[in-house]
């Protein structure tokens, strides 16, 4: 079957039309947030209530992908109205589909001029929580695989590559590549065999982006790697995803099927002489495979450890061939690039961050969540405004960016734009956009603990430094924590981190001192008292003396 | 040629290109393809290495042969780093040789490197570089972790206390003889390398008993039944020869 534009439109236009003859439009988020706190009985429970009433034809109950406030699920909204209901239990489920069309469920009612849905820009998410992820047709009804028609039929390969580069999009992985660059470099190789590779191996603590926008709309990332397929010359690419996303991975799946059964993926994509195919591989659960080189030894089927670079995959990658590989986001964000072109893009964020950027908002927070941003956004602002500050009325003490890799932001830095420059600046990183936030109650030591106790575990152990310095460093703040360390200790700290820092092989270790080093350099008072005073500040740590 | 065996052979990298730069102020010629390193050893600059071994692939994993690149903010491996023209490379900057000690002094934490009742006293590669660098004393604690000694092979035993985790018997055994009996598993601070699948050395049936492991492993980690404290000496004159060896036929095959 091979689709060509009107076919496209055509799908588009049947799919709209259903969605138009119904009065009522339930959509029930069926991301793993909800999901596990109960919202695929709550889905059923609608669709029978509204079967019992024999409402089929005027009202459509369907699942979707994440509405982003993952706090107050299972959350539902209401399209026509544009009303949020949090919190929904089957015990709710016959007062509103009563409520249809008339005066909305007070108790459940989410206040619709929250700052939390007006304050984002939705890019990558502009699907989520719209489309019901499982089916190919609604995605194409919202202008899905139009881009990558316009890429083959309308645009060389160069001109792809030109809108991306002029859109000034960089990796959303963590390091901020610019993508345009890395597509280049790739295109410019003469290997005849050359892969796309999607890193969907999310390990950071805390950051989910990744997953939900795997469940929540797979075929934006397919459409992107499509695309990138055609402007580097590659014909076959690989999503690598960790097995402990077992929804995201049914949910690709399911996405490739019919993307092949529809001809979109496949030999000859829209009657041109381009073919693309993708595969599925699962990750085992190693943090480490997240890093490229990592990740390409174990699509190979050997063990997940990184390998000195260069040469970089981009000209000696996967079974040695050039090879492309991008974060899920970044590939998520290639199809509006396309459509709308680079010069749109580059309008939004800032001088050197363009686009949007999705956070996972999580720990000391009112609305924990999913929010895409512009770039350049106030810190304060994603905390106070759209994550609706600290709860409890706590004291806000320090924002942690970037996971294991990333490093924590105290208050004084609160008005900072958050862009890759401005993160770089004060020691952390964007990372692939985990975002917890501490308040008062939380120990910075004790924080510094946690993501070396992550790294050391995670570390695969084939370079020296990684493998024995962060145990090294791990015991000493476990000594200071327990109020047993000295202020040589202190030093050894710095020293190791220095150490581990700048002689360890691959980014796990170059960048996993970066949490310890951040609180020293903004928290150093925490760490004093619990030396000199055996004491923690925040009243987190149970020091020696408390414990006996 | 460096050869990486295994298909591990840089492509990248033109052979019959030639290029001058600098090691330590001293101007040296190389092929394209020959490795920091190697210049550096050809033109008598010691660098230190640990799990470099001319003949084995390369891990770029010990460390310990970093060297400052002149314009360059990251220190680089000198065995998996190729120079290029005009490159000016500093061995033995005060930096790289605190770093190095620092590296080394980890390693004698991790496990438990006992010299005075070790086999390879006087002969370990470990000891020998830390009497190289300097290394006096260690400033980071001790781990003493709990490491078993297994002997069931008739001829070998394994001492995990002394194991740098180097990856040399891995190599020699995949590579120059073709076994794999050896491998690592685990992973961090917790990786061990084990025989067969984690199985006693002597019963693991891969393994051809030829003592290739034994001869590579730079410290009294795999040694020779019967030897005593200090009496282990590694032979490895066979590597060279059998690396040029392979080499030949390589190349007969590909006629």
């Amino acid at each position: 079957m091979t689709l060509n534009i009107e076919d496209l439109h055509q799908i588009a236009k049947i799919e709209q039309d259903t969605q138009q003859g119904f009065q009522h439009r339930i959509n029930v988020c069926v991301a793993a947030g909800c999901l596990s706190c109960g919202s695929g009985v709550v889905k059923d429970a609608l669709a029978r209530e509204v079967g019992k009433r024999g409402l089929d034809n005027w009202c459509q109950v369907k699942g979707v992908g994440c509405l982003g406030l993952c706090t107050a699920g299972p959350l539902i909204a209401l399209e026509v109205g544009g009303r949020f209901y949090q919190g929904v239990k089957v015990a709710d489920v016959a007062d509103i589909v009563e409520a249809l069309g008339a005066s909305p469920v007070d108790r459940l009612l989410y206040p619709d001029d929250s700052a939390f849905f007006q304050r984002q820009l939705r890019i990558v998410t502009e699907n989520c929580g719209r489309i019901d992820p499982e089916r190919i047709e609604e995605y194409i009804a919202e202008s899905g695989y139009e881009g990558l028609y316009l890429a083959l039929t309308q645009m060389t390969r160069q001109e792809v590559l030109g809108q991306v580069t002029e859109s000034g999009l960089r990796g959303r992985g963590g390091a901020g590549f610019p993508t345009g660059l890395k597509w280049t470099t790739v295109a410019k190789t003469v290997d005849s065999t050359k892969f796309v590779i999607c890193n969907a191996d999310e390990g950071d603590p805390g950051a989910f982006m990744d997953r939900s926008v795997l469940e929540s709309d797979p075929h934006r990332v397919i459409e992107g790697m499509a695309v990138a397929g055609y402007a580097t010359g590659a014909s076959q690419g690989f999503i690598y995803v960790r097995a402990e996303y077992p929804l995201a991975v049914k949910r690709v799946r399911m996405a490739l099927s019919q993307a092949e059964r529809m001809g979109i993926l496949g030999n000859n994509i829209f009657n041109t002489n381009f073919s693309f195919n993708i595969k599925v591989r699962l990750g085992a659960g190693a943090f480490v495979c997240g890093e490229e080189t990592a990740l390409i030894a174990s699509i190979e089927g050997r063990m997940g450890r990184p390998r000195p670079r260069p040469p970089f995959p981009a000209e000696y990658g996967l079974w040695e061939h050039p090879t492309l590989i991008n974060n899920v986001e970044t590939f998520a964000n290639i199809p509006p690039i396309i459509r709308h072109g680079g010069k749109w893009f580059a309008g939004i964020g800032t001088e050197k961050s363009k686009g949007t950027k999705v956070f996972a908002l999580a720990g000391k927070i009112v609305n924990t969540g999913l929010i895409e941003v512009p770039m350049g956004m106030p810190l304060r602002e994603i905390v106070y405004e759209i994550g609706g500050g600290i709860p409890e009325g706590k004291r806000f003490k320090a924002v942690q960016t970037g996971g294991p890799s990333g490093g924590c932001i105290p208050q004084q830095f609160l008005d900072m734009p958050v862009d890759y420059d401005s993160l770089m600046q004060v020691g952390s990183i964007m990372g692939s956009g985990g975002m917890i936030v501490m308040d008062e109650s939380s120990c910075m030591v004790d924080v510094a603990k946690f993501f070396m106790e992550f790294c050391m575990s995670e570390s695969c152990g084939k370079c020296a430094p990684c493998r024995v310095g962060t145990r090294q460093i791990y015991d000493i703040l476990c000594k200071i924590t327990a109020g047993g360390a000295t202020t040589e200790d202190l030093a050894t700290l710095e020293d190791l981190c220095d150490l581990v820092k700048h002689t360890s092989l691959c980014g796990l270790g170059q960048s996993a001192p970066n949490p310890v080093l951040t609180t020293l350099n903004y928290f150093r008072d925490e760490y004093l008292a619990h030396i000199h005073d055996k004491k923690c500040l925040a009243g987190a740590c149970k020091t020696a003396k408390e414990v006996s | 040629m460096s050869h990486h065996p295994k298909g591990k052979l840089r492509t990248d990298l033109n052979p019959s290109r030639l290029l001058t730069f600098k090691i330590d102020d001293r101007d040296v010629s190389a092929r394209e393809d020959e490795s920091i390193l190697e210049v550096a050893r050809q033109n008598g600059i010691a660098i230190p290495t640990l799990c470099h071994l001319d003949g084995l692939s390369e891990r770029g994993a010990c460390r310990l042969c970093i060297v400052e690149v002149r314009g360059v903010a990251k220190l680089l491996p000198s065995c998996v780093t190729f120079p290029r023209q005009d490159m000016e490379v500093i061995t033995n900057s005060e930096r790289v040789v605190n770093y190095r000690k620092k590296i080394l002094e980890l390693l004698f934490t991790e496990r438990n490197h006992v010299c005075s009742v070790c086999v390879s006293n006087g002969h370990c590669e470990l000891q020998n570089l830390s009497v190289e660098l300097g290394v006096t004393h260690v400033r980071y604690n001790y781990l003493y972790p709990e490491h078993a000694v297994d002997a069931s092979h008739s001829r070998f035993s394994v001492d995990h206390n002394r194991c740098v985790l180097c990856l040399r018997c891995v190599r020699v055994c995949d590579e120059i003889e073709g076994a794999h009996t050896w491998d690592i598993m685990g992973r961090g601070i917790t990786s061990k390398v084990i025989t067969d699948l984690n199985q006693p050395w002597g019963t693991a049936e891969t393994c051809t008993g030829c003592g290739k492991c034994v001869q590579v492993c730079p410290t009294g980690a795999l040694s020779e039944k019967g030897k005593s404290v200090a009496e282990m000496i590694k032979r490895r004159q066979f590597l060279p020869y059998l690396q040029m060896m392979r080499g030949r036929q390589e190349e007969s095959w590909q006629k």
